[in-house]
């Protein structure tokens, strides 16, 4: 995992849930983070696949159930651009 | 190119420092410089994330400061058959730059009709300035969409026949309920049709039909005021069907546009917006080297600057023509320029490239002053505020001077390619207009006349000499079918000379037309030096023996010719012959209406009341008579004239 990917992937978080980027750890999550609901989770990937230019599955989505998560997921998307 | 000597370092942050820069502005209570820091940050960082960071600070500056931030007010509701939500924090951010405050509510999915036909509903109760109807097509025309296979040609017709009723119903029933505006989604057609390419070799296709469909909306909508089509299929088409969509989220959150294409959709309906809200440019002044044309003339010479037919010309070329676009539209061109004057007129006079020349500039300001000066003294001499002016530069430091001095100005970045300078101007929402009137066709002419005009007044020993020279006619008439939109846009846009500054839509001009005691009347200017179009309205009221002025104002560029004190005369002449006793009228100040506050008072009316709101003043028509100056010639046009109003 890199550091560049989580710092932007905090930036993004940071202004969907409306947190400071350094309080957000691979390990926030829904469970974590108060605003983080299915609505906002849907703003969270829109952004993510607009800043990183990707696309996610349904069932990437759903998996993605935590910070750290995310980054493995935008990882993969980019080493192997389908 | 410019850019590399311009001085730009002061203006580089990055984006994450912008945002720690808002918020400790925004906790120490700097709200104002806040607030410009947003529009920045948003300008350099467009994106999904940003637009949450945006609103979120907005709504923050925007509760401990309701009303600092001179923002213009708006509410739009969405009618949908797909998930929008996530593209109202990108609206709302996009509207922001555009100096709106824009309130979103999002109908529930799929109650379009419901909320249309209901006079109760949601919809109506939030009272919105202009609602969208975005229906996408597999819901509007289901049959036709997914079971074209099985149809027949005559039920395909019969189908398509009652997609455009249901369309007329619901917009027939929204125009009862409410005056907003209206903005339709034309329907999208598939993408890969039912039958392949067969489909396209006639118009009973599953394309055709939904073209068919399409054409009947934009008749529809013409047929009534303030509604208005957004052409979605070409909006698609224009970005790519396959790069557009994304299946994936269609199927799992009801959401068929791409993260990619969700910024594009906002600015779409910008363009509607923006006119909707009257944050239009009048005035759009633009730079010459590098943007006019590519290189300087002050260095390069006349064969050595690029404009024409072919590369790297054409691309400065097509801006030209954008531009000329745009002056066909009633948007004024005007020229700001660091160079030598010679250098500059030998290029717009005689250079073969150009499609513009000198007379298409109705104000020009070639010099070494700097651009912030030359703006305001531009918008003082066309008579216009510095929010009508918009302003294009391939420079980027200059832009930012200007932003930095003038906030008032909309200042459109031009992308570094100059092939991509024309569609950064075509796309500018601030120069979109929504309807368009003979006057807005032949403004640039008349501001040709005009100045004339001025150049003749300095011969003239006194005022009355020079305006019996001018052999001024008006022309007063009651508001027609034909006038109803230029008399509608007079109340929208005319800020100065205006005793009330009440805005009023085609709808409600024409609904008071209809009603009995009121009286609406446009007037018409013509002199030696050519035609002024249709300039002023006063709208007035009779209650019992007395005749209320709900408006009266003049188009700015025909105040101090008297012919404010003609329109008056005949208010009051006709007022006298319905028998009315009194004239009465408010004056209600504005920021901008200054020149019309002593209106009342120099034409023998007493003062009655002054509170918070403005002034109340009246004439009594008994004792007092108003006469048209008698170098005016005053034509006023029956009744009857006024036929055919809806």
């Amino acid at each position: 995992m890199t550091a560049a990917t989580l710092d932007q992937l905090r930036n993004i978080a940071s202004d969907i849930f409306g947190i400071p980027a350094d309080k957000i750890t691979t390990e926030s999550s829904p469970q974590t983070v108060e605003s983080w609901d299915s609505m906002q989770h849907l703003s969270l990937v829109l952004a993510v696949e607009e800043k990183f230019g990707v696309q996610f599955d349904p069932e990437e989505i759903e998996r993605m159930t935590n910070i750290g998560a995310v980054v493995a997921l935008i990882e993969k998307l980019q080493s192997a651009p389908r | 190119m410019s850019e590399s000597n311009s001085n730009s370092k002061p203006l580089e942050r990055n984006p994450p420092n912008l945002r720690a820069e808002v918020d400790k502005l925004i906790s120490e209570g700097v709200l104002d410089l806040a607030a410009r820091l947003l529009a920045e940050l948003w300008r350099r960082d467009p994106a999904p994330a940003t637009a949450s960071f945006v609103t979120s600070r907005l709504d923050d500056v925007r509760q401990k400061t309701p009303d600092k931030l001179a923002l213009t007010k708006f509410k739009l509701a969405i009618l949908r058959s797909f998930t929008v939500e996530p593209i109202v924090p990108l609206l709302r951010a996009e509207a922001f730059g555009y100096g709106i405050d824009l309130e979103v509510q999002v109908g529930d999915f799929n109650t379009y009709v419901q909320d249309m036909l209901d006079a109760q509903s949601s919809l109506y109760r939030f009272a919105p300035d202009a609602v969208v109807l975005a229906v996408r097509t597999d819901q509007a025309a289901q049959e036709l969409w997914s079971d074209f296979a099985d149809l027949a040609p005559e039920a395909a017709q019969q189908a398509a026949e009652r997609v455009v009723h249901n369309y007329e119903q619901w917009i027939g029933a929204f125009r009862k309920h409410s005056q907003a505006a209206l903005i339709v989604h034309s329907l999208e057609r598939p993408s890969s049709p039912s039958l392949g390419v067969l489909d396209d070799q006639s118009e009973t296709g599953q394309s055709g039909f939904i073209r068919q469909i399409n054409r009947e909306l934009r008749r529809i909508a013409q047929a009534c005021h303030g509604v208005y089509v957004l052409d979605y299929d070409a909006l698609v088409a224009r970005h790519g069907s396959e790069h557009w969509h994304d299946e994936r989220k269609w199927l799992m959150a009801r959401l068929p546009i791409a993260a990619a294409c969700l910024l594009p959709m906002a600015r779409e309906w910008m363009r509607f917006i923006v006119p909707l809200s009257r944050r239009t440019a009048k005035v759009l002044v633009v730079d010459l080297d590098n943007t006019l044309w590519g290189g300087v003339i002050g260095e390069d010479g006349m064969n050595g600057i690029a404009v024409g037919s072919e590369y790297p010309g054409a691309a400065y070329q097509a801006l030209q023509r954008a531009l000329l676009d745009l002056s066909r539209k009633g948007i004024l061109l005007a020229l700001c320029s660091k160079n030598n004057l010679d250098d500059a007129m030998e290029a717009l006079d005689n250079h073969p490239g150009m499609l513009l020349r000198a007379t298409h500039f109705a104000a020009l300001r070639i010099n070494w002053t700097d651009k912030a000066q030359n703006l305001r003294e531009i918008a003082q001499e066309l008579n216009v505020g510095l929010d009508a002016l918009a302003f294009i530069d391939d420079n980027r430091f200059e832009r930012e001077q200007v932003r930095a001095a003038l906030p008032e100005v909309t200042v459109i970045d031009l992308p570094k390619n100059p092939m991509e300078y024309a569609s950064a101007v075509r796309n500018c929402a601030a120069l979109e207009r929504l309807t368009l009137s003979a006057e807005d066709q032949q403004r640039t002419e008349m501001y040709a006349a005009q100045k004339q005009r001025a150049a003749a007044g300095q011969n003239f020993q006194s005022k009355e000499d020079f305006f019996r020279y001018l052999e001024q006619e008006a022309e007063l008439e009651p508001v027609s079918d034909l006038t109803l939109e230029r008399v509608a846009q007079l109340t929208q846009k005319t800020n100065q000379f205006n005793l009330t500054t009440r805005r009023y839509t085609e709808s409600q001009i024409a609904e008071m037309a209809k009603k009995p005691g009121w009286q609406v009347v446009s007037i018409k200017v013509h002199d030696r030096f050519g035609d002024h179009g249709l300039v002023g309205v006063a709208i007035t009221h009779d209650v019992g023996d007395q005749c209320e002025i709900d408006t009266f104002l003049l188009s700015c560029r025909i105040i101090g010719r008297t012919v404010e004190t003609a329109m008056l005369a005949h208010v009051a002449e006709s007022a006298v012959q319905r028998g009315r006793k009194r004239l009465e009228g408010w004056f209600l100040p504005t920021r901008k209406n200054a020149p019309a506050r002593d209106f009342y008072e120099q034409h023998g009316f007493a003062s009655q009341v002054t509170n918070c709101e403005g002034s109340l003043w009246a004439l009594d028509l008994e004792s007092f008579t108003l006469r048209c100056p008698d170098w005016i010639k005053l034509k006023v046009a029956t009744e009857t004239t006024s036929g055919g109003k809806n």
